[in-house]
Formats: C-alpha cells, sequence, structure tokens
C-alpha cells in the first residue's frame, strides 16, 4: 500500500498537492492534461524529486528521503531505458550485479526472465538491434529483475504502434498479476487506463486526486479531463 | 545510500581544488618572488613589445594565408580533398622542434631557398629573427584558421545557400551575402586564438629568435631563470606574461564561440561549379599551401630516416623518457578531465591555458627548491605540467558528450543504484570511448614533443627526446639532430594513433 500523504511541491510557476492518498496492490493508471504533474508525481515516487512538505509512505514506512535505488520503485522512463553500448545481458545483469562475473544463479534468473517477456535468445543484441516492441520488452525484463514492489511507468509505450501497445499493456497486467506489483502507468491516452487499470488518479488543476474506477472516470468526466479529451466518448471498456 | 552521493560530488570538487592549486600556488610563488624582485630594464620592455608585435604579425599572416586556402578548399572538389582536411590538423601535435628544423631545412642558412638562391648569384638569406619566427608560426597557425573558416563554411545553414543560388547570386554578390558575414564571425575569434597562442611562443622564440632583436617574453624568462639565475627578475617576467595572456585570452574567450576541433570538416561544402581561371587559381594556392606545410616535413624525415640506425643510445634513452612522461601525463589530464567534464569544471581547467607553462614551471621550480633539488624532479614537473597544458582541450573535447550522457542517463542509473565505481567503469568511459580516444592522442603527442618546462629544468641526465634534439642542434650535429626528429616525429604520430584507434574501434553508434 503506497501512501501519499498531503503532498506539496513547488517548482518555479508549477506547484502541486495531494490530500492523504491510498493507493492498492494492482493497476492504476494516471491522467490528466499535459503539464499538470502526471510526471512528477512519478517522480516524486521514484525518488528524482522530493517534495517541499508532507510524506510518502510504503506500507506504512517513511521512504519520503530515500534515495531512487533505495525505494521500492522500478521506473520504465518515455526513453533511455537501456545503456545503449551495452548488451541486453549486460544491461539486465546490470540490475542484479555491478560486477563483471554472474553467478550460476543470477545467469539463470536472467535467463528466465528474458522468456518471460519474450525475449529469449537476445541475450548478446545491442538495444539499437531491438525492434521498438523489443526494446520495451528488455526494459520490462530490467524492472523485473530489480525485482521492486512497485513499478512505475511513464508512457513508455507511447512511441508503439496501437496493436503493440495494446500487447505491451496485457503483458504488463499480466505480470503484476503474477507478482502481485503496484503498477502506477502515466498515460496521455485514456485507452490505456480502461485496458489494464481498474483504477485512475487524475493531475489536474494543481492537484492529485484520490484514485477512482477508470470507467466512471471517464464516463462522466470532470472540467480539467472533459476539456483535455475532448468530445470523445468513452463509454464502453474493450475488454 | 548516502555516501555514495557525497563520493560522486566530492570528485569533481577534489580534482577541481587540485587544478586550481596547481596554478594559483605557483602563481603565488612568482609572485612573493617578484616583490623582491628586479625593476624592468630596457631589454625586458623590448621584450614585451616583441611578443606583442610578433604576435600581432603571426596572427595577421595566418589569417590573411588561410582565407585563400579555405576558400579553395571550399569550393573545389578533388581527389584527396578530404587528407588534405586531415593533414590541415596535423600541425597540433607536430612536435614545434621538429618543425622548426624542417623549416630550417628548407628555409634556412644552407636549406633548400638559399640553395637555389645561391645558384642564381643571390646572397643567402637569413631566417633566426622576426621572419624565421613568423615563417614557424604561420606554418602552425595557418593551418587552424584554415579548420576554423571551413567550419565557419558548414555552419552557413544549407537553405542559405540555396537560396543565394536560386536568386543567381555570383562573385561579388555572394561574396557580401554569405562569405563576408562568416568571415566576420569566425576571423575575429581566430586571430585572437592564433594571437594568444603566439604570445606564449617559446620554443619557436627558443631555437628562432633570441638576441636583443628578438625575445619574446618566454624566452626572457627562460634566460633570466637558466643563464643569469635572477629569480626576481624571471618572477616579474612571469606576471607580466601572465597579464598579458589572461588579458588576450579572456578577450579571445570573449569574442569567439567556434571550436576548432569540431568534427566532420571534409564533407562537402560549397556547391559551385567555378570557372577554368578560379580553378587555376585554387589549384595554385593548394599546391602552395601543401608545398609549405609538406616540404619541410618531408624534408627531415627523408634525412633522418637513414641516420636511425646509428643514434646512440643515450638518444634512445631520452625517447624512452618522453614516452613515460607522455604516458603519464596523458593517465593525469584524462583523470582530470573525466571529472571534470562540467561547466564549471571547464571554466577552472582552461584557467591554466593564460598562466604560461614556463611561469608556473619557475613557481613550481621555487616552491620545490627549499625541500629538494629541483632538477631531480624534472621529469615529474614536466609530466604534471603537460597533462595541465592539455587539458583545456581535451575538456573541450569530452564536455558536450560528458554531459549529454548524464542527462540521458542519471536517472536509470539512480533507479538501478549504480554507484560511482559502477557509473565510470560501466557507463561514463564506454559512452565516451571514442572521445577519449582523440582527446588521449592529442594529449599523448602533445606531451612527446613538448620543449617548454624540460628546458627550464632538464639537464643532459634526465633529457627528453626533444631537450636531447635541441642540444644536438646547438652542437651542429645536424645529422643525429634530423634522425631524432625522425624518432621523435614518430613517437608523436603514433601515440596521437594508437589512442584515436582505440576509441574509434570500440566506439558505437
Amino acid at each position: 500500500m503506497l501512501t501519499l500523504d498531503h503532498i506539496t511541491l513547488r517548482l518555479g510557476a508549477f506547484a502541486i498537492q495531494s490530500d492523504r492518498i491510498t493507493i492498492d496492490q494492482g493497476i492504476c493508471g494516471v491522467l490528466g492534461p499535459s503539464g499538470a504533474g502526471k510526471s512528477t508525481l512519478l517522480s516524486l515516487i521514484a525518488g528524482f524529486t522530493r517534495p517541499d512538505g508532507g510524506k510518502i509512505l510504503w506500507n506504512n514506512k517513511d521512504i519520503t528521503v530515500l534515495p531512487p535505488d533505495k525505494r521500492p520503485v522500478g521506473m520504465v522512463f518515455q526513453d533511455n531505458n537501456l545503456f545503449p553500448h551495452l548488451s541486453v545481458y549486460r544491461n539486465l545483469a546490470l540490475a542484479l550485479t555491478h560486477s563483471t562475473l554472474l553467478s550460476q544463479e543470477q545467469n539463470r534468473l536472467i535467463d528466465k526472465t528474458l522468456e518471460r517477456v519474450g525475449l529469449s535468445g537476445l541475450h548478446k543484441r545491442k538495444p539499437g538491434e531491438l525492434s521498438g516492441g523489443q526494446q520495451s520488452r528488455a526494459a520490462l525484463a530490467r524492472v523485473l529483475l530489480q525485482n521492486r514492489p512497485i513499478m512505475a511507468l511513464d508512457e513508455p509505450f507511447a512511441a508503439l504502434g496501437p496493436a503493440l501497445k495494446n500487447e505491451m499493456l496485457d503483458l504488463v497486467a499480466d505480470l503484476a498479476t503474477e507478482r502481485g506489483t503496484l503498477v502506477l502507468m502515466v498515460t496521455h491516452d485514456p485507452n490505456d487506463s480502461l485496458r489494464i487499470a481498474p483504477k485512475t488518479i487524475l493531475v489536474a488543476e494543481n492537484k492529485i486526486h484520490l484514485p477512482v474506477d477508470t470507467a466512471s472516470l471517464l464516463e462522466n468526466p470532470p472540467k480539467a479531463l472533459g476539456q483535455y479529451l475532448g468530445a470523445r466518448s468513452y463509454g464502453q471498456t474493450p475488454k | 545510500m548516502a555516501h555514495r552521493v557525497v563520493a560522486m560530488k566530492a570528485v569533481p570538487i577534489i580534482a577541481g581544488g587540485f587544478v586550481v592549486c596547481l596554478v594559483l600556488f605557483p602563481l603565488i610563488t612568482v609572485w612573493m618572488w617578484a616583490e623582491t624582485g628586479a625593476s624592468l630594464g630596457a631589454a625586458d620592455w623590448s621584450a614585451i613589445r616583441f611578443t606583442i608585435w610578433q604576435a600581432f604579425l603571426s596572427a595577421l599572416l595566418s589569417c590573411v594565408a588561410a582565407i585563400p586556402v579555405a576558400r579553395a578548399l571550399a569550393r573545389q572538389r578533388f581527389i584527396g580533398r578530404s587528407a588534405i582536411i586531415v593533414l590541415l590538423s596535423a600541425p597540433f601535435i607536430l612536435p614545434v622542434i621538429v618543425a622548426v628544423m624542417g623549416i630550417l631545412a628548407v628555409f634556412g642558412q644552407n636549406g633548400l631557398i638559399n640553395s637555389v638562391l645561391s645558384v642564381i648569384g643571390v646572397a643567402p638569406v637569413s631566417i633566426y629573427g622576426l621572419s624565421g619566427i613568423l615563417i614557424a608560426h604561420v606554418f602552425f597557425n595557418m593551418p587552424l584558421v584554415t579548420r576554423m573558416i571551413l567550419q565557419g563554411w558548414l555552419a552557413i545553414p544549407a537553405e542559405r545557400l540555396r537560396l543565394a543560388d536560386s536568386l543567381g547570386l555570383k562573385g561579388w554578390a555572394r561574396f557580401r551575402v554569405l562569405e563576408w558575414p562568416m568571415m566576420q564571425q569566425i576571423l575575429p575569434s581566430a586571430f585572437g586564438v592564433v594571437f594568444v597562442i603566439c604570445l606564449s611562443s617559446f620554443a619557436v622564440a627558443l631555437t628562432l629568435g633570441g638576441g636583443p632583436r628578438a625575445t619574446t617574453l618566454e624566452l626572457g624568462i627562460y634566460q633570466a631563470f637558466r643563464f643569469d639565475f635572477d629569480l626576481g627578475k624571471a618572477a616579474v617576467l612571469a606576471l607580466l606574461q601572465f597579464g598579458l595572456v589572461g588579458v588576450a585570452a579572456l578577450f579571445t574567450v570573449w569574442i569567439s564561440s567556434k571550436d576548432p576541433f569540431a568534427q566532420g570538416l571534409d564533407r562537402p561544402i560549397v556547391h559551385v561549379t567555378t570557372g577554368r581561371f578560379i580553378r587555376g587559381i585554387d589549384t595554385c594556392v593548394i599546391v602552395v599551401a601543401i608545398a609549405f606545410l609538406g616540404i619541410p616535413m618531408l624534408t627531415i624525415f627523408v634525412k633522418g630516416l637513414l641516420g636511425i640506425i646509428s643514434l646512440p643510445f643515450s638518444i634512445w634513452q631520452a625517447a624512452g623518457r618522453s614516452i613515460l612522461i607522455a604516458a603519464g601525463s596523458t593517465l593525469l589530464c584524462l583523470g582530470f578531465a573525466l571529472a571534470l567534464a562540467r561547466r564549471w569544471g571547464e571554466v577552472l581547467g582552461s584557467a591554466g591555458i593564460a598562466v604560461s607553462p614556463l611561469v608556473l614551471g619557475a613557481g613550481l621550480f621555487l616552491m620545490i627548491r627549499p625541500f629538494a633539488n629541483p632538477f631531480d624532479w624534472a621529469l615529474i614537473v614536466t609530466m604534471i605540467l603537460n597533462a595541465m597544458l592539455s587539458l583545456p582541450f581535451v575538456l573541450r573535447i569530452l564536455r558536450p558528450q560528458a554531459e549529454s550522457i548524464r542527462t540521458d542517463y542519471h536517472r536509470l542509473a539512480a533507479t538501478m543504484g549504480l554507484g560511482p565505481w559502477a557509473w565510470v567503469r560501466w557507463i561514463y568511459v564506454p559512452r565516451l570511448r571514442r572521445p577519449i580516444g582523440f582527446a588521449a592522442g592529442l594529449t599523448a603527442a602533445l606531451s612527446m614533443g613538448d620543449l617548454g618546462v624540460i628546458v627550464l629544468f632538464g639537464t643532459s641526465d634526465h633529457a627528453t627526446l626533444p631537450l636531447k634534439l635541441y642540444q644536438l642542434m646547438g652542437a651542429y650535429r645536424m645529422d643525429q639532430a634530423a634522425a631524432a626528429a625522425t624518432v621523435l616525429l614518430g613517437l608523436s604520430l603514433l601515440s596521437f594513433w594508437i589512442f584515436d584507434y582505440w576509441g574509434r574501434r570500440g566506439a558505437h553508434a
């Protein structure tokens, strides 16, 4: 259970705050107009930004001042998820150890994870030699190996075509169920939320709102979200 | 883990502090000596005047000579054009003493030109003094200015070139619309860079100048130090030199923004079809430029190649010392540069450029003297100072990419918990490999050929190869000198090539 307790943050003209919010295990979408602070919310949780006031708690333990690598958060960014000069194998190995040689057990773990995301046998490839979808899979494999209870996704599949994106979303959903991970997914496409996230947090008008049921949020969007979404209707869930 | 973050931040600060101390302490020491020091005599004032005058003329001539060469290279297509452009960057890593020998072989007392003159019955011309210094400075700096102007051509937006073509601009109109605005940007900074370089000219003045009419401040510092052992006077001259170069360097930084190390200068620049007449002129210009740069080097190489086998052992020992110094200063310089490859680091690291190596050398000499015999420390001091001298160039080369690596990957590295060592080993150095190789090559070659501080400190017991070469020239043993020059030339080019090749080979897109 992740808790944001009366967070406040001001960066120049930008400001954001929240009441006490708790997010439970499962997938939670993060929606809102651009520049409202969706990515800032993830930065706060992942530890790249510190709030001016308030606390961030994981299972009631204060993690507000922990550095990113000591937090229970594995993050997938919009880009630069893999070091381009290192092979897939070395990229994944760095999530486990910083030394050159890996134990047999670590190697087995990498093999298993690659297999799980559908990249078996691609150890030696450099990220540049993978397709866009494969790169996303490798990034997910990296986060899986980091083995953190929270997965923070910052529009990770924005560059993929619709079919490939849905495939990746379903993979995320499966992985989250398998492992009991809490997934926070920033997206600019409400359909992403509808597809895999039962709950969604709205970030708009300087405020991080409470997570609510995704379908009903989109059916009946508040003014700020409605303007962002435009005149389309998101009544029916495709799944 | 808090200590990781601290370590990441502490390394650049420690490196920065070290660099500042290395510049500041010698300067302060020199300052303290200067206060008890002598006043300036007529000879010193004439040295100041000569320093400024020769730097001004060198900069002017280099720019004037570079303009037609750059224009010819920019508008003509021919086989070997990119090879020539690569050659234009060679003088930067050429040992000064070798180039001077080459110039002497062509323009000197018994050189090619004078032999031709004597055949047609004209009295030989002497190269020693202002004319020789100017020839050498143009030899080194004309290619640099040419590269800067070529870069200016490259920076002209393609749209503007197409616009000029579609308007049918030719000749004078084309010059006014395209070339002149670019020149207005490039030439002042090119002039400034060459002016600053020539202000600190030491090795050229040492070998081709001297005497009351052709002594630069740097040479004056050396003479006060080495011949008169007048430390007070050396200190006063050192401060003057520092002030002069400092003001000129600040001024140059202020007016300039162009990077003489830019890559990719060999791609086609201006697509124009020129008439036969223009093409003829351009061909002449290029041939003359190649002859001016190439013949001196070729002469030395041919003269020296045969003599290499019969070189005495002491020369090879000196070569060994030079290799060690080059390796050490390359390592040191890169260590500093990797830590300081950020904005404030480049400012700090470039501070050393205003302080001439002789000033720093003199300061270190005075600092060491109370504790040990400075002459025993000659090699170490040379190694450290050579590293400091290359630092501004190396930072200039490394910083852009180092910063983009940090902005692109610091968040990924942070989530993965990469500590400073893992970051340097797996990310920072591998991704910087290509610029590191290039920068290391420059540093090694510069250090290998350096004839600066070592002249201040060096004795025969621990002479480097360039110093040995200077001593051979002084003893008029020109055959051995030519052979040693060939060895030095080979070592400099080889060391550059090895590092640069290492960088290229492992480079990834």
